[in-house]
Protein backbone atom coordinates (compact mmCIF):
# COMPACT_ATOMS: atom_id res chain seq x y z
CA UNK A 1 0.00 0.00 0.00
CA UNK A 2 1.44 3.10 -0.97
CA UNK A 3 0.75 5.44 2.02
CA UNK A 4 1.51 9.06 1.14
CA UNK A 5 -0.78 8.83 -2.38
CA UNK A 6 -3.89 7.37 -0.33
CA UNK A 7 -3.45 9.73 2.25
CA UNK A 8 -3.53 12.34 -0.42
CA UNK A 9 -6.51 10.33 -2.02
CA UNK A 10 -8.44 10.38 1.06
CA UNK A 11 -7.86 14.47 1.40
CA UNK A 12 -9.49 14.40 -2.11
CA UNK A 13 -12.74 14.30 -0.62
CA UNK A 14 -12.36 16.95 1.92
CA UNK A 15 -9.81 18.88 3.79
CA UNK A 16 -9.24 16.66 7.04
CA UNK A 17 -7.27 16.66 10.03
CA UNK A 18 -4.50 14.07 10.84
CA UNK A 19 -5.85 12.01 13.54
CA UNK A 20 -9.22 11.87 10.79
CA UNK A 21 -7.04 10.73 7.93
CA UNK A 22 -5.30 8.09 10.30
CA UNK A 23 -8.60 6.73 11.51
CA UNK A 24 -9.82 6.54 7.94
CA UNK A 25 -6.51 4.86 6.22
CA UNK A 26 -7.05 2.27 9.38
CA UNK A 27 -10.38 1.54 8.48
CA UNK A 28 -10.11 0.71 4.79
CA UNK A 29 -6.57 -0.19 4.26
CA UNK A 30 -4.76 -0.72 7.45
CA UNK A 31 -6.71 -3.58 9.05
CA UNK A 32 -3.43 -5.41 9.48
CA UNK A 33 -0.96 -2.79 10.03
CA UNK A 34 -2.83 0.53 11.28
CA UNK A 35 -0.78 3.79 10.56
CA UNK A 36 0.87 5.31 13.58
CA UNK A 37 0.83 8.78 14.02
CA UNK A 38 4.12 9.47 13.78
CA UNK A 39 3.52 8.04 10.37
CA UNK A 40 0.87 9.48 9.14
CA UNK A 41 2.61 13.68 10.65
CA UNK A 42 5.86 12.68 9.11
CA UNK A 43 4.04 11.81 5.76
CA UNK A 44 1.87 15.30 5.23
CA UNK A 45 4.80 17.07 6.26
CA UNK A 46 6.79 15.25 3.06
CA UNK A 47 3.52 15.89 0.91
CA UNK A 48 3.20 19.85 2.24
CA UNK A 49 7.51 20.11 1.31
CA UNK A 50 6.55 19.00 -2.04
CA UNK A 51 3.66 20.95 -2.86
CA UNK A 52 1.08 18.35 -2.59
CA UNK A 53 -1.16 19.69 0.67
CA UNK A 54 -1.22 22.67 2.16
CA UNK A 55 -2.03 23.70 5.78
CA UNK A 56 -5.00 25.58 6.69
CA UNK A 57 -5.59 28.62 8.91
CA UNK A 58 -5.78 26.57 12.41
CA UNK A 59 -9.47 26.79 13.53
CA UNK A 60 -10.18 29.14 16.41
CA UNK A 61 -9.52 27.62 20.00
CA UNK A 62 -8.35 24.27 18.82
CA UNK A 63 -5.22 22.45 20.45
CA UNK A 64 -1.93 21.28 18.91
CA UNK A 65 -3.35 18.55 16.60
CA UNK A 66 -6.08 20.99 14.88
CA UNK A 67 -4.16 21.39 11.87
CA UNK A 68 -6.33 20.96 8.80
CA UNK A 69 -4.66 20.10 5.79
CA UNK A 70 -5.82 20.57 2.26
CA UNK A 71 -4.96 18.92 -1.43
CA UNK A 72 -3.24 21.00 -3.68
CA UNK A 73 -3.78 20.95 -7.47
CA UNK A 74 -0.32 19.43 -8.47
CA UNK A 75 -1.65 16.68 -5.41
CA UNK A 76 -5.29 16.35 -6.94
CA UNK A 77 -2.93 15.71 -10.41
CA UNK A 78 -0.89 13.01 -8.69
CA UNK A 79 -3.66 11.18 -7.04
CA UNK A 80 -5.79 10.95 -10.75
CA UNK A 81 -2.90 9.41 -12.20
CA UNK A 82 -2.09 6.56 -9.74
CA UNK A 83 -5.79 5.82 -9.64
CA UNK A 84 -5.66 5.88 -13.66
CA UNK A 85 -2.55 3.69 -14.07
CA UNK A 86 -2.93 0.09 -14.22
CA UNK A 87 -0.33 -1.70 -11.80
CA UNK A 88 2.67 -3.58 -13.30
CA UNK A 89 1.52 -7.64 -13.10
CA UNK A 90 4.41 -9.18 -10.98
CA UNK A 91 5.90 -11.82 -13.08
CA UNK A 92 7.32 -13.62 -9.53
CA UNK A 93 9.15 -15.22 -11.95
CA UNK A 94 11.88 -16.45 -8.65
CA UNK A 95 9.70 -17.29 -5.91
CA UNK A 96 10.60 -18.48 -2.26
CA UNK A 97 8.46 -21.35 -3.39
CA UNK A 98 10.46 -22.53 -6.43
CA UNK A 99 13.70 -21.89 -4.84
CA UNK A 100 12.81 -24.62 -2.30
CA UNK A 101 11.72 -27.08 -4.55
CA UNK A 102 14.34 -26.58 -6.76
CA UNK A 103 16.61 -27.08 -3.70
CA UNK A 104 15.06 -29.74 -2.70
CA UNK A 105 15.73 -31.47 -5.70
CA UNK A 106 19.19 -30.55 -6.21
CA UNK A 107 19.77 -31.91 -2.59
CA UNK A 108 18.06 -35.13 -2.88
CA UNK A 109 15.31 -34.28 -0.44
CA UNK A 110 11.70 -35.08 -0.59
CA UNK A 111 10.21 -32.12 -2.86
CA UNK A 112 7.00 -34.13 -2.76
CA UNK A 113 6.65 -33.79 1.36
CA UNK A 114 7.54 -30.07 1.20
CA UNK A 115 4.97 -29.05 -1.31
CA UNK A 116 2.23 -31.64 0.67
CA UNK A 117 3.73 -29.40 3.81
CA UNK A 118 3.02 -25.83 1.68
CA UNK A 119 -0.12 -27.09 0.39
CA UNK A 120 -1.95 -27.89 3.88
CA UNK A 121 -0.11 -24.31 5.27
CA UNK A 122 -2.24 -22.70 1.80
CA UNK A 123 -5.32 -24.55 2.77
CA UNK A 124 -5.23 -23.61 6.80
CA UNK A 125 -4.78 -19.41 5.68
CA UNK A 126 -7.90 -20.15 3.14
CA UNK A 127 -10.05 -21.59 5.65
CA UNK A 128 -8.95 -18.73 7.92
CA UNK A 129 -9.91 -15.85 5.50
CA UNK A 130 -12.85 -17.95 4.19
CA UNK A 131 -14.22 -17.82 7.85
CA UNK A 132 -13.54 -13.57 7.55
CA UNK A 133 -15.58 -13.61 4.47
CA UNK A 134 -18.55 -15.11 6.39
CA UNK A 135 -18.57 -13.45 9.29
CA UNK A 136 -17.23 -9.60 8.47
CA UNK A 137 -18.02 -6.98 6.83
CA UNK A 138 -18.14 -6.20 2.99
CA UNK A 139 -14.87 -4.42 2.86
CA UNK A 140 -12.97 -7.50 5.06
CA UNK A 141 -14.59 -9.65 2.75
CA UNK A 142 -13.07 -8.26 -0.49
CA UNK A 143 -10.01 -8.09 1.21
CA UNK A 144 -10.64 -11.42 2.25
CA UNK A 145 -11.37 -12.56 -0.98
CA UNK A 146 -8.05 -10.63 -2.89
CA UNK A 147 -5.75 -12.78 -0.72
CA UNK A 148 -7.93 -15.64 -1.44
CA UNK A 149 -7.79 -15.85 -5.08
CA UNK A 150 -3.55 -14.99 -4.53
CA UNK A 151 -3.28 -18.03 -2.11
CA UNK A 152 -5.29 -20.09 -4.70
CA UNK A 153 -3.38 -19.38 -7.47
CA UNK A 154 -0.01 -20.67 -5.30
CA UNK A 155 -2.12 -23.94 -4.55
CA UNK A 156 -2.81 -24.22 -8.39
CA UNK A 157 1.39 -23.53 -8.73
CA UNK A 158 1.59 -26.21 -6.52
CA UNK A 159 -0.70 -28.75 -8.11
CA UNK A 160 0.95 -28.31 -11.28
CA UNK A 161 4.76 -28.96 -9.95
CA UNK A 162 3.65 -31.80 -7.57
CA UNK A 163 2.17 -33.38 -11.02
CA UNK A 164 5.94 -32.58 -12.81
CA UNK A 165 8.60 -33.30 -9.97
CA UNK A 166 9.83 -36.04 -11.87
CA UNK A 167 10.64 -34.21 -15.19
CA UNK A 168 11.88 -31.14 -13.29
CA UNK A 169 14.07 -33.48 -11.08
CA UNK A 170 15.21 -34.29 -13.91
CA UNK A 171 15.65 -31.43 -15.73
CA UNK A 172 17.74 -29.68 -12.57
CA UNK A 173 20.05 -32.63 -12.08
CA UNK A 174 21.27 -32.66 -15.71
CA UNK B 1 -15.34 -36.86 19.27
CA UNK B 2 -17.51 -39.33 17.94
CA UNK B 3 -16.48 -41.33 14.34
CA UNK B 4 -19.65 -41.16 11.84
CA UNK B 5 -18.30 -42.45 8.74
CA UNK B 6 -15.03 -44.31 8.31
CA UNK B 7 -13.07 -46.44 5.13
CA UNK B 8 -10.65 -48.90 6.40
CA UNK B 9 -8.45 -50.03 3.37
CA UNK B 10 -10.65 -49.39 0.70
CA UNK B 11 -9.68 -51.04 -2.71
CA UNK B 12 -12.34 -50.16 -5.81
CA UNK B 13 -11.49 -51.07 -9.56
CA UNK B 14 -13.60 -50.49 -12.82
CA UNK B 15 -12.74 -53.59 -14.35
CA UNK B 16 -9.00 -53.97 -14.39
CA UNK B 17 -8.37 -50.37 -13.98
CA UNK B 18 -7.67 -49.67 -10.13
CA UNK B 19 -9.24 -46.73 -8.98
CA UNK B 20 -8.61 -47.08 -4.90
CA UNK B 21 -5.62 -48.72 -3.66
CA UNK B 22 -6.31 -49.00 0.24
CA UNK B 23 -8.17 -45.50 1.42
CA UNK B 24 -8.47 -44.96 4.72
CA UNK B 25 -10.61 -41.76 6.04
CA UNK B 26 -12.65 -40.97 9.24
CA UNK B 27 -15.35 -38.63 9.51
CA UNK B 28 -16.63 -37.08 13.16
CA UNK B 29 -19.67 -35.83 13.89
CA UNK B 30 -20.45 -33.05 12.70
CA UNK B 31 -17.37 -32.52 10.53
CA UNK B 32 -17.34 -30.99 6.78
CA UNK B 33 -14.33 -32.44 5.39
CA UNK B 34 -13.21 -31.61 1.98
CA UNK B 35 -11.91 -34.51 -0.48
CA UNK B 36 -9.67 -32.81 -2.89
CA UNK B 37 -7.54 -34.52 -5.68
CA UNK B 38 -6.97 -33.84 -9.32
CA UNK B 39 -9.30 -35.69 -11.85
CA UNK B 40 -9.23 -38.92 -11.75
CA UNK B 41 -7.76 -39.81 -8.40
CA UNK B 42 -10.49 -41.90 -6.96
CA UNK B 43 -12.14 -39.39 -5.05
CA UNK B 44 -15.49 -39.65 -6.81
CA UNK B 45 -15.77 -43.14 -6.07
CA UNK B 46 -14.16 -42.49 -3.10
CA UNK B 47 -17.87 -40.53 -2.07
CA UNK B 48 -19.45 -43.18 -4.00
CA UNK B 49 -18.27 -46.09 -1.60
CA UNK B 50 -18.89 -44.44 1.32
CA UNK B 51 -22.26 -43.18 0.36
CA UNK B 52 -23.37 -46.94 -0.24
CA UNK B 53 -23.75 -46.22 -3.80
CA UNK B 54 -20.60 -48.19 -4.74
CA UNK B 55 -19.70 -51.64 -3.33
CA UNK B 56 -16.04 -51.71 -2.30
CA UNK B 57 -13.33 -54.83 -3.68
CA UNK B 58 -11.98 -55.11 -0.50
CA UNK B 59 -11.82 -52.79 2.39
CA UNK B 60 -14.25 -51.88 5.45
CA UNK B 61 -17.12 -49.06 5.16
CA UNK B 62 -18.47 -48.26 8.92
CA UNK B 63 -21.34 -46.37 9.45
CA UNK B 64 -22.42 -45.17 13.06
CA UNK B 65 -20.49 -48.57 14.07
CA UNK B 66 -21.90 -50.51 12.04
CA UNK B 67 -20.24 -52.32 8.80
CA UNK B 68 -22.02 -51.17 5.67
CA UNK B 69 -20.27 -52.71 2.40
CA UNK B 70 -21.53 -56.13 3.85
CA UNK B 71 -25.50 -54.79 3.32
CA UNK B 72 -27.14 -55.65 0.58
CA UNK B 73 -28.75 -53.17 -2.35
CA UNK B 74 -31.82 -53.05 0.12
CA UNK B 75 -29.64 -52.08 3.47
CA UNK B 76 -27.53 -49.70 1.31
CA UNK B 77 -30.70 -48.13 -0.38
CA UNK B 78 -32.64 -47.65 2.71
CA UNK B 79 -29.19 -46.37 4.44
CA UNK B 80 -28.98 -43.71 1.64
CA UNK B 81 -32.86 -43.24 1.71
CA UNK B 82 -32.81 -42.18 5.49
CA UNK B 83 -29.48 -41.77 6.91
CA UNK B 84 -27.59 -39.62 3.98
CA UNK B 85 -28.17 -36.24 2.06
CA UNK B 86 -26.75 -35.90 -1.20
CA UNK B 87 -25.88 -32.63 -3.57
CA UNK B 88 -24.49 -33.38 -7.01
CA UNK B 89 -22.99 -31.30 -9.87
CA UNK B 90 -25.84 -31.19 -11.97
CA UNK B 91 -29.36 -32.14 -12.96
CA UNK B 92 -30.59 -33.75 -9.83
CA UNK B 93 -33.74 -32.15 -9.42
CA UNK B 94 -36.71 -34.20 -11.83
CA UNK B 95 -37.74 -32.15 -14.01
CA UNK B 96 -41.39 -32.51 -13.80
CA UNK B 97 -41.53 -31.59 -10.04
CA UNK B 98 -42.17 -28.31 -8.47
CA UNK B 99 -39.08 -27.06 -6.38
CA UNK B 100 -41.66 -28.11 -3.39
CA UNK B 101 -42.46 -31.57 -4.72
CA UNK B 102 -38.74 -32.49 -5.85
CA UNK B 103 -37.74 -31.26 -1.76
CA UNK B 104 -40.75 -32.87 -0.39
CA UNK B 105 -39.66 -36.26 -2.12
CA UNK B 106 -37.27 -38.20 -0.01
CA UNK B 107 -39.70 -37.67 2.89
CA UNK B 108 -42.29 -39.32 0.95
CA UNK B 109 -40.37 -42.02 0.15
CA UNK B 110 -39.55 -42.73 3.50
CA UNK B 111 -43.19 -43.35 4.32
CA UNK B 112 -44.41 -39.05 5.86
CA UNK B 113 -48.03 -38.03 4.98
CA UNK B 114 -48.17 -35.97 1.96
CA UNK B 115 -49.11 -32.61 3.27
CA UNK B 116 -47.06 -33.30 6.18
CA UNK B 117 -44.04 -33.66 3.91
CA UNK B 118 -45.20 -30.90 1.59
CA UNK B 119 -44.98 -28.37 5.05
CA UNK B 120 -41.70 -29.33 5.72
CA UNK B 121 -40.31 -29.06 1.84
CA UNK B 122 -41.91 -25.14 2.39
CA UNK B 123 -39.87 -24.55 5.32
CA UNK B 124 -36.92 -26.17 4.00
CA UNK B 125 -37.36 -23.83 0.88
CA UNK B 126 -37.97 -20.60 2.74
CA UNK B 127 -34.63 -21.29 5.10
CA UNK B 128 -32.67 -21.72 2.11
CA UNK B 129 -34.13 -18.33 0.46
CA UNK B 130 -36.55 -19.83 -1.95
CA UNK B 131 -40.18 -18.65 -0.69
CA UNK B 132 -42.04 -17.69 -3.56
CA UNK B 133 -40.39 -20.45 -6.05
CA UNK B 134 -42.35 -23.19 -4.49
CA UNK B 135 -44.31 -24.12 -7.88
CA UNK B 136 -41.31 -23.65 -10.19
CA UNK B 137 -40.10 -26.41 -12.20
CA UNK B 138 -36.06 -26.60 -12.49
CA UNK B 139 -36.03 -25.18 -15.93
CA UNK B 140 -37.86 -22.39 -14.19
CA UNK B 141 -34.85 -21.71 -11.82
CA UNK B 142 -31.64 -20.42 -12.40
CA UNK B 143 -28.43 -22.42 -11.34
CA UNK B 144 -27.99 -21.05 -7.88
CA UNK B 145 -31.56 -21.57 -7.22
CA UNK B 146 -31.70 -24.60 -8.89
CA UNK B 147 -28.90 -25.76 -6.40
CA UNK B 148 -29.90 -24.55 -3.65
CA UNK B 149 -33.64 -26.20 -3.69
CA UNK B 150 -31.41 -30.13 -4.28
CA UNK B 151 -29.28 -28.38 -1.19
CA UNK B 152 -32.88 -28.43 0.86
CA UNK B 153 -33.92 -32.05 -0.59
CA UNK B 154 -30.53 -33.30 1.05
CA UNK B 155 -30.68 -32.10 4.45
CA UNK B 156 -35.03 -32.15 4.52
CA UNK B 157 -34.57 -36.13 5.99
CA UNK B 158 -32.40 -34.27 8.45
CA UNK B 159 -29.22 -37.00 7.45
CA UNK B 160 -26.77 -38.13 9.54
CA UNK B 161 -24.13 -37.37 6.98
CA UNK B 162 -24.70 -35.27 3.66
CA UNK B 163 -22.13 -35.91 0.45
CA UNK B 164 -22.12 -33.38 -1.79
CA UNK B 165 -19.69 -33.84 -5.04
CA UNK B 166 -18.43 -30.38 -6.34
CA UNK B 167 -22.28 -28.67 -5.91
CA UNK B 168 -20.66 -25.74 -6.83
CA UNK B 169 -18.92 -26.87 -9.88
CA UNK B 170 -21.34 -25.59 -12.71
CA UNK B 171 -21.86 -22.08 -10.81
CA UNK B 172 -19.86 -18.74 -11.10
CA UNK B 173 -18.47 -17.65 -8.36
CA UNK B 174 -20.51 -15.31 -6.29
CA UNK B 175 -23.35 -17.39 -6.76
CA UNK B 176 -21.14 -20.70 -5.54
CA UNK B 177 -20.43 -18.55 -2.29
CA UNK B 178 -23.91 -18.35 -1.66
CA UNK B 179 -24.64 -22.25 -1.97
CA UNK B 180 -21.45 -22.88 0.08
CA UNK B 181 -22.50 -20.38 2.72
CA UNK B 182 -26.03 -21.74 2.76
CA UNK B 183 -24.41 -25.87 2.66
CA UNK B 184 -21.88 -24.47 5.41
CA UNK B 185 -24.72 -22.48 7.47
CA UNK B 186 -27.39 -25.53 7.71
CA UNK B 187 -25.57 -28.60 8.03
CA UNK B 188 -23.65 -26.83 11.16
CA UNK B 189 -27.17 -25.81 12.66
CA UNK B 190 -28.32 -29.63 11.66
CA UNK B 191 -24.62 -30.57 13.56
CA UNK B 192 -25.03 -32.65 9.69
CA UNK B 193 -21.80 -33.79 8.94
CA UNK B 194 -20.63 -33.30 5.05
CA UNK B 195 -18.25 -35.06 2.45
CA UNK B 196 -17.31 -32.38 0.58
CA UNK B 197 -15.83 -33.87 -2.94
CA UNK B 198 -14.09 -30.67 -4.74
CA UNK B 199 -10.99 -29.85 -6.90
CA UNK B 200 -11.17 -26.38 -5.92
CA UNK B 201 -9.24 -25.01 -3.04
CA UNK B 202 -11.60 -21.93 -2.51
CA UNK B 203 -14.55 -24.66 -2.03
CA UNK B 204 -12.95 -26.73 -0.14
CA UNK B 205 -11.71 -23.65 2.20
CA UNK B 206 -15.10 -23.92 3.82
CA UNK B 207 -14.56 -27.35 5.07
CA UNK B 208 -13.11 -27.89 8.92
CA UNK B 209 -10.12 -29.52 7.12
CA UNK B 210 -9.22 -31.58 4.19
CA UNK B 211 -7.55 -34.85 2.86
CA UNK B 212 -6.01 -34.94 -0.58
CA UNK B 213 -6.62 -38.14 -2.72
CA UNK B 214 -3.73 -39.52 -4.52
CA UNK B 215 -3.23 -42.62 -7.07
CA UNK B 216 -6.55 -44.32 -5.02
CA UNK B 217 -4.96 -43.44 -1.86
CA UNK B 218 -6.00 -40.60 1.57
CA UNK B 219 -3.45 -38.09 2.11
CA UNK B 220 -4.55 -36.62 5.47
CA UNK B 221 -2.16 -33.34 5.40
CA UNK B 222 -4.26 -32.01 8.72
CA UNK B 223 -4.63 -33.56 12.14
CA UNK B 224 -7.21 -36.27 11.83
CA UNK B 225 -10.76 -36.00 14.79
CA UNK B 226 -9.45 -37.47 18.04
CA UNK B 227 -11.65 -40.07 18.91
Amino acid sequence: MTVPLTLLGLLEREPSHGYDLKRDYDAFFGRDKPLSFGQVYSTLSRLARDGKVVISDPEAGAGPDRKRYVITDSGATEVDTWLTQPVAPEPHLQTVLFAKVTLSLLLDRPAEQYLDTQRAAHMQRMRELTTVKRTGSLVDSLLADHALFHIEADLRWIDLTAARLDALAQEVRR
Amino acid sequence: MTIVLEARDVHYSFGRTPALRGADLRLAEGEILAVMGPSGSGKSTLLHCLAGILVPGSGEIHFDGRRIDRLGETGRSALRRDRFGFVFQFGQLVPELSAEENVALPLLLSGVRRSKAAAEARLWLARLGLDGLERRTSGELSGGQAQRVALARGLVARPRVLFADEPTGALDSLTGEQVMDLLVGTAREEGTAVVLVTHEPRVAAYADREVVVRDGKVLALTAEPVS
